[in-house]
């Protein structure tokens, strides 16, 4: 919340002394590092489009046509990947996974966020480190003994394997962003709630959860991106070729042999990409200033 | 209840039931989360640690074999160079993430048109999943149809195609470059809202004392800017040296190891060849880096709070 008042305070007075820079200097240091930047930032998505909308004798083709652009535009490698392969079942597979495993997360890190914050009881100060701390250990040195335990719990090569190991990652994290956004809900509206008899649940559905809204929407997000993102768990414990997910299926399905559907690997990465892509577009200011937030606690 | 005579006397009590209800209360609403953290990550945590003491492999429970995977590892030397590569994968793609996520943070910070466009768009290459923004390198890095090749060839700045993933050093370079790639924007956001918290004014009275350009940057922002660097660049860190999927699509460790990571050592050791001890090993050998990475963070974070005159 404060990264945001910030942003707008300075953006109605910002450059404070840009009047003493020049027109060319600023065209050196600023408006041509950030043209590269942009290209070099955005170029891997151009080449992923152009490439998936290009028929396969133009992409192998450099003396006749220009690499750059595409002469004749074909949906066929999309066509291929959405009716020739397992890749929408793959796209659902995410949606319910990363789904599930948002809403598991979400409750569980409200009401631990929750205690932590407010009910402020005896050791919460540890446990708020401590899930800081879970939130540091990475999924590489996790996944050879949980898929020990995947199976072990006959959990293998099933969705329910994903959608209770992704909450490692995610509980940690939306712990710790929601934990912001209660702190700055002011005591005061919880003591009148308690005055007036409220229970503590109370307090929670209807005082703190209406007034965090914000907050809830930018861990949803971070947290549905996150799963949809995730690669290595999902390659450890899927092994139907229907049961995988995006990242995964793509990867592991579409390269065969030594012969690379290179414009379906493309739709399929464009594709794959894009709901995040727009999520995180309808949502971008709550994202980066909840980003920032959560890295300035 | 006789409310007022009784009050003086229960107040003790009544205090000392709410602080139970606090605590039952407490648990109560931990219980989902520490559930699920307790079961899938504090205990495979340890069942890895006790895994990498065992000669486990798939579908056959391991005996207890002591320090052996340790000792065969120490004597590994591809062990030795994923754990070198590790390092220089870590150190040089945080050192040019860093610096071109300090200098995109800087240009995102002046007075621009079109500016909380230019701040999302950046974002982009660090919200697409990795998998998926690797394959585009590996396109990209295609021994035969490179269109990096095609464009210096035709610059004519080389004359023939470079072998991006194929030779050592090569390969080495093109999977930082992939990495920077997609870290500079969480560097540059991150320290773009810390760059926003600083005064103008500071700026303005340092000019007024003569500052030069560098010197404002030297003495004003680095300063003010270094706790939130330390943070930034210590999660940075965390996530490469951790780092499995770029590898695991550009390279899946070759040529000849040169890119092997320990992740990716450990999971071609642990799941591809089915020897879950000793893949656990390579996981556990990991964690002393981890914590090394995780002091430093605290270090930052108390010096932190020295300069913000011990409260934080």
């Amino acid at each position: 919340m404060a990264a945001i008042k910030e942003v707008e305070r300075l953006e109605t007075d910002e450059g404070g002394m840009g009047y003493l820079q020049s027109l060319p200097r600023r065209v050196v240091t600023v408006y041509l590092p950030l043209l590269v930047f942009l290209v070099v930032l955005l170029f891997p998505f151009y080449w992923m489009t152009i490439t998936a909308v290009k028929p396969n004798l133009e992409m192998t083709d450099y003396v006749n046509y220009n690499p750059f652009w595409v002469v004749h535009p074909t949906l066929e490698h999309i066509r291929y990947l959405l009716f020739e392969t397992s890749y929408p079942g793959w796209l659902l597979n995410t949606i319910i996974i990363s789904t599930a495993a948002t809403f598991l997360s979400l409750a569980a890190a409200v009401l631990a966020a929750y205690a932590i914050e407010r009910l402020r009881f005896s050791g919460a100060r540890q446990v708020g480190l401590a899930v800081f701390l879970a939130y540091l250990v990475p999924p590489s040195i996790l996944f050879i003994p949980l898929s020990v335990m995947v199976f072990n719990l006959g959990l293998y090569d099933t969705p329910f394997a994903l959608i209770l190991t992704y909450p490692t990652f995610l509980i940690p994290f939306c712990t710790w962003l929601l934990m912001g956004y209660f702190r700055s809900i002011p005591f005061e509206l919880e003591e009148c709630a308690l005055i007036d008899g409220a229970s503590r649940w109370q307090i929670l559905t209807k005082i703190v959860l209406p007034l965090s809204v914000p907050g809830l929407i930018s861990a949803g997000i971070f947290a549905f991106t996150l799963s949809w993102n995730e690669f290595i768990y999902a390659l450890t414990f899927i092994q139907s070729s229907e049961k995988k997910t995006v990242p995964v299926g793509v990867l592991t399905e579409l390269v065969r042999s030594d012969v690379y559907e290179w414009g379906a690997l493309m739709a399929g990465a464009l594709i794959g990409s894009l709901p995040v892509v727009v999520l995180y577009s309808f949502f971008v200011e709550h994202y980066v200033s909840s980003m920032t937030g959560a890295v300035k606690e | 209840m006789t409310v007022p005579s009784v009050a003086v006397q229960s107040r003790p009590s009544i205090l000392s039931r709410l602080a139970e209800s606090r605590n039952a209360l407490g648990f109560g609403f931990m219980l989902p989360a520490a559930a699920l953290l307790l079961v899938f990550l504090t205990y495979p945590l340890g069942l890895g640690v006790w895994l990498g003491f065992t000669d486990t492999r798939i579908g056959r429970p391991g005996i207890f074999i002591g320090v052996e995977n340790y000792e065969y590892l120490w004597s590994d030397s591809v062990f030795w160079l994923s754990v070198f590569n590790t390092l220089l994968y870590t150190v040089s793609a945080s050192i040019l993430k860093f610096v071109l996520g300090l200098w995109l943070a800087l240009i995102l910070n002046e007075k621009l048109p079109f500016k909380s466009f230019f701040r999302a768009i950046v974002l982009l290459p660090w919200v697409v999943p990795t998998v998926l923004s690797a394959i585009a390198f590996w396109w990209i890095y295609d021994s035969q149809f490179s269109i990096l090749s095609w464009a210096l060839q035709q610059m004519g700045l080389i004359d023939h195609r470079i072998n991006f993933l194929g030779d050592p050093t090569n390969a080495r370079a093109s999977v930082i470059a992939a990495n920077v790639w997609r870290g500079i924007p969480f560097v540059a956001i991150t320290l773009l809202a810390g760059l926003q918290t600083i005064p103008q004014s500071l700026y303005e009275a340092a000019t007024l004392d003569g500052a030069s350009r560098w010197q404002l940057f030297r003495y004003v922002t680095l300063p003010l800017l270094t706790p939130i660097i330390a943070i930034t660049m210590t999660f940075s860190v965390l996530f490469t040296f951790t780092d499995f999927q770029l590898i695991y699509v550009l390279t899946r460790g070759g040529p000849v190891n040169a890119t092997h990571l320990m992740a990716t050592l450990s999971f071609q050791r642990g799941i591809a060849g089915g020897q879950l001890g000793e893949g656990a090993a390579i996981a556990v050998a990991m964690i002393p880096f981890l914590l090394a990475a995780i002091l430093f963070s605290y270090f930052g974070l108390q010096r932190r709070r020295w300069q913000q005159g011990g409260g934080d």
